[in-house]
């Protein structure tokens, strides 16, 4: 199987804090991976890294036999990673379809001027846009909220949009953060068939950020650790759950 | 010898511009909220003066502590009626706008009042001032008592922020409503006390002004009070320290351009101080960096 | 594309053709005075940087206070144009290519100071907009221009340092700016003017390009992980609505034969009463600026009779306005007693 990311030593410091230190990564295509560890560990800085909002201070990144350790949000995203956000961050003003739309913006081009006059070229592009788009809704079984207004979905359905806009992108990589966060056991239990199907349907190589270690066991196939910003355990999920050390910054040192 | 004198002119008119721009600040800091109408409460200190000295003709020391008064009670009446109500409004720009007829609103108060006509305000300050340099240096009196005053009013401030229960408030405030009110904050209160503040201000600041300028008309504090606020955001806004070096600079700034360069282009070269500063540092210069979290 | 936002664009087309051929028969018929004849062009060029201030506040979402000197710009320049090809050009090309440079300019004008001004967030990017607003009205104020046989002369101090020889043509003259500009704008072209910076600013919204403006305005790090060039579209987004203010400039120096940059029409004080427009119509409701430019425009015309009181009572109309619109009281009052309004305005979303 192809490696689709490869994160060697990746570290970072604000100030004097070493928030993620030495850490590193590799996900085959298709793999669902999960990252786990406890409230600041370090998980989100990791995102964060990996979708270029930080720089990392040592380390390389490489994507599909690409390096981009130095790229911005706007050219990782480009280049084929996209992620969701713990704190929802959707178009709140827009409509649940021009969220998704919004995604697919690299998909399809016309030019302004297009966009101004409302050419054939723009007729044509924009059904091709608004069909694409149709069809992202229906995979999340959303196409009934289409024209609602982002912000007037319930919470469940906002934290499915915002993997809906994800996928838009058409990504290699998925990167979900706590995408279960502040739902119910119903809504988790639909959230991770989602999960499961976009990954069937698409092919999706996903790695997902999660306190909750019984939700993570569930559907991930290989775990990685963080604790004060180090890698503590990576491996098989199995493996990784019995590992002392991990027990240990779960439950305290008693 | 003249250029001392331009500087010292100038640090005069920057001091004026940085009591207005403390004022402005302090409201800003406390109330998120920029208040347009800030500079027009320099017009009715200014009006007050000149109602209680030249028509009445009684003390300055009554014109000034009525202007003081009735700014300050503007000052709550404008918070409680125009601006309260709008601060869950969810947009800042709905009591920006409010502000804007505030601003509105008291100038064709005056003019309705008062008349469109200038008005020659009799300076309060009676000292003539000092002659140094064997009379080569001339400073005046009002420019001497401006900058002694705002720098009283600084040493004030401070103190009053840092070492009372009153400023710890406003500093709560300033940081989370939410979270001060749980703390036991009135912020309401606050809040009033703080426009008191910056409004009494601003009566100081017009009577001084109109001392050393002394032509008045209902529009007499709009510019000042948008100079003031260029002020408050060049010194980094929500700074006290800030307000009183951002304003000096621009009062020295604009004398001096105002000499040497053009009295048309003094504005602009104002403005455009603004402008540089706030590209190479875009939170002014006493200004704290506050990066959005991912 | 929806056909509720299809619907939604007529609308504001069919109401502003409605208005204009209203008041088109009201003038034919001669009901209308001379002197309300004399607002129609100013209402459409209001209207027009409105809707241009709009694009930049409400879809793009950054408050800007410098949209009079964007008209400014693009009045003095197109000005200059037609008034020096006074005697050359015909009325109808001489204004179309002044049209073309009034916009040109005020869109070169918008980019080069979008540059640093859209690095800056929030309230200090209104300052320095005023800022650079005022910096504009104030150079065109300063600018002392003159032609004789020996070629173009430039001052920014006074008419004597620009060396003319007394016989050359002043073309600008510092405070007292140009004199004898061709009136070449009339309510037809306004209208017509209006209806084009609506096609424009309504069709880029509803365009991919428009998307991603909003998308920044909502969400800027989500935006950018959705891989929008945050950069281009901030400056698009500025350089258009500048460009549009600029066409209001344009209708704004040929409605008149003197054009000076005062305070009145390139201050601060008017970027204001533009965003109050704006605003009173609905941040990024498009339609709502044209319609909030028509009645504030109007409103102190038609308060004429009150004479001194019309302003007094123009700045209370507008703090009640805004607390009745946005105070969250006033708001759960109206959902009491007005529910009938909200329901319509949920039709319409």
């Amino acid at each position: 199987m192809a490696t689709i990311l490869d994160a060697q030593k990746l570290s970072i410091s604000f100030g004097g804090l070493r928030a993620v230190d030495d850490f590193s990564i590799k996900i085959e295509k298709g793999e669902l991976y999960g990252l786990i560890g406890p409230n600041g560990a370090g998980k989100t800085t990791v995102f964060n890294l990996l979708t270029g909002v930080y720089k990392p201070n040592e380390g390389r990144i490489i994507l599909d036999e690409k390096d981009i350790t130095r790229l911005d949000p706007v050219h990782k995203n480009k280049a084929g990673i996209a992620r969701t956000f713990q704190n929802i961050r959707l178009y709140s003003k827009l409509s649940v379809i021009d969220n998704v739309k919004v995604g697919l913006h690299n998909q399809f081009h016309y030019s302004m001027i297009d966009g101004i006059f409302h050419t054939p070229a723009y007729k044509k592009v924009e059904k091709e846009i608004t069909d694409r788009a149709r069809e992202l809704l229906s995979v999340f079984k959303m196409e009934q909220h289409a024209d609602v207004l982002a912000s007037n979905l319930p919470y469940g359905e906002q934290r499915k949009l915002e993997i809906a806009r994800a996928m838009a992108t058409e990504p290699k990589l998925l990167l979900l953060d706590e995408p279960a966060a502040g739902m119910n056991p119903n809504e988790t239990k639909e959230l991770m068939d989602t999960i499961s199907f976009i990954r069937e349907k698409f092919g999706m190589t996903i790695l997902l950020i999660e306190h909750d270690m019984k939700l993570v066991s569930g559907i991930c196939e290989k775990l990685t650790v963080l604790n004060f910003g180090r890698m503590l355990a990576e491996g098989e999920t199995k493996e990784v759950l019995s590992n002392p050390e991990v027990i240990k910054a779960y439950l305290g040192d008693d | 010898m003249s250029f001392l004198t331009y500087f010292i002119n100038g640090l005069s008119l920057g001091s004026i511009y940085a009591i207005i721009a403390l004022g402005y600040t302090m409201v800003y800091g406390i109330a998120k909220m920029l208040n347009f109408a800030h500079g027009d409460f320099i017009m009715v200190g200014c009006y007050v003066v000149f109602t209680v000295v030249s028509t009445m003709g009684l003390n300055p020391l009554v014109g000034i502590a009525a202007s003081i008064v009735i700014c300050t009670l503007l000052g709550i009446i404008t918070e409680k009626v125009a601006y309260k109500p709008l601060r869950n409004a969810g947009s800042p720009l709905a009591v920006l706008i409010t502000a804007i007829g505030v601003s509105y609103f008291l100038e064709n108060a005056a003019l309705l009042i008062f008349g469109a006509d200038t008005k020659a305000f009799t300076s309060v300050i009676k000292w003539e001032g000092v002659i140094l340099a064997n009379g080569a240096l001339k400073i005046q009196g009002v420019t001497i008592i401006t900058i002694a005053i705002s720098l009283v009013i600084l040493a004030v401030l401070q103190t009053f922020i840092y070492k009372t229960k009153a400023g710890q408030a406003m500093l709560a405030v300033s940081e989370d409503k939410g979270a001060a009110s749980l703390m036991g904050i009135d912020v309401n209160k606050t809040i009033s006390l703080t426009f008191a503040i910056g409004s009494s201000l601003a009566a100081i600041a017009g009577v001084l002004m109109c001392s050393a300028y002394p032509s008045l008309t209902p529009y007499t504090g709009a510019m000042p009070g948008i100079k003031a606020f260029v002020a408050a955001v060049l010194g980094g806004i929500g700074s006290i320290p800030g307000a009183m070096i951002g304003g000096l600079i621009l009062g020295i700034i604009e004398i001096l351009g105002k000499t040497y360069v053009s009295s048309q282009l003094s504005d602009a070269i104002v403005f455009g101080i603004l402008v540089i500063v706030l590209i190479v540092k875009p939170t002014g210069i006493l200004g704290k960096n506050i990066q959005e979290k991912v | 594309m929806t056909m509720k936002k299809i619907q939604d664009k007529y609308i504001t087309y069919g109401m502003v053709v409605i208005a204009y051929v209203l008041c088109e028969i009201l003038m034919r018929t001669g009901v209308m005075t001379s002197h309300i004849k004399g607002l129609l062009v100013p209402v459409c060029y209001y209207a027009i940087v409105a809707v241009g201030l709009n694009l930049c506040v409400g879809i793009l979402g950054e408050l800007s206070l410098g949209h009079a000197g964007f008209m400014c710009v693009g009045a003095y320049t197109s000005a200059l144009f037609s008034f020096s090809m006074k005697e050359v050009l015909p009325t109808v090309p001489r204004f179309i290519i002044a049209l073309f440079i009034g916009v040109a300019f005020s869109a070169l004008f918008g980019f080069l100071i979008g540059i640093p001004v859209l690095r800056l967030k929030g309230d200090y990017l209104a300052i320095v907009t005023l800022a650079f607003g005022e910096i504009i009205k104030n150079v065109f104020n300063s600018v002392y221009l003159g032609l004789d046989d020996k070629g173009l002369h430039f001052s920014l101090k006074d008419m004597a340092s620009m060396g003319m020889d007394p016989s050359g043509k002043i073309l600008v003259n510092g405070a007292q700016g140009i004199t004898g500009t061709p009136s070449d704008a009339n309510f037809t072209i306004a209208a017509f003017l209006l209806l084009a910076s609506l096609f424009i600013v309504q069709n880029l919204i509803d365009s991919r390009d428009g998307r991603a403006i909003m998308a920044i305005r909502d969400n800027r790090i989500a935006a950018e992980s959705n891989g929008i060039n945050i950069t281009k579209y901030k400056m698009s987004a500025f350089t258009i609505s500048a460009a549009i203010a600029g066409i209001a400039g344009v209708l704004f120096s040929h409605n008149i034969s003197t054009l000076t940059a005062t305070s009145q029409y390139f201050g601060y004080n008017a970027s204001i009463l533009i965003l109050v427009y704006v605003v009173l119509g609905g941040i990024g409701n498009i339609r709502g600026s044209v319609i909030a430019a028509m009645v504030l425009y109007l409103l102190p015309e038609l308060l004429r009779g009150l004479s001194d009181y019309r302003m007094l009572i123009y700045s209370i109309v507008l703090i009640v306005m805004m607390l009745f619109n946005w105070a969250p009281k006033a708001r759960e009052f109206r959902e009491k007693h007005f529910a009938f309004l909200k329901k319509r305005k949920e039709a319409r979303q």
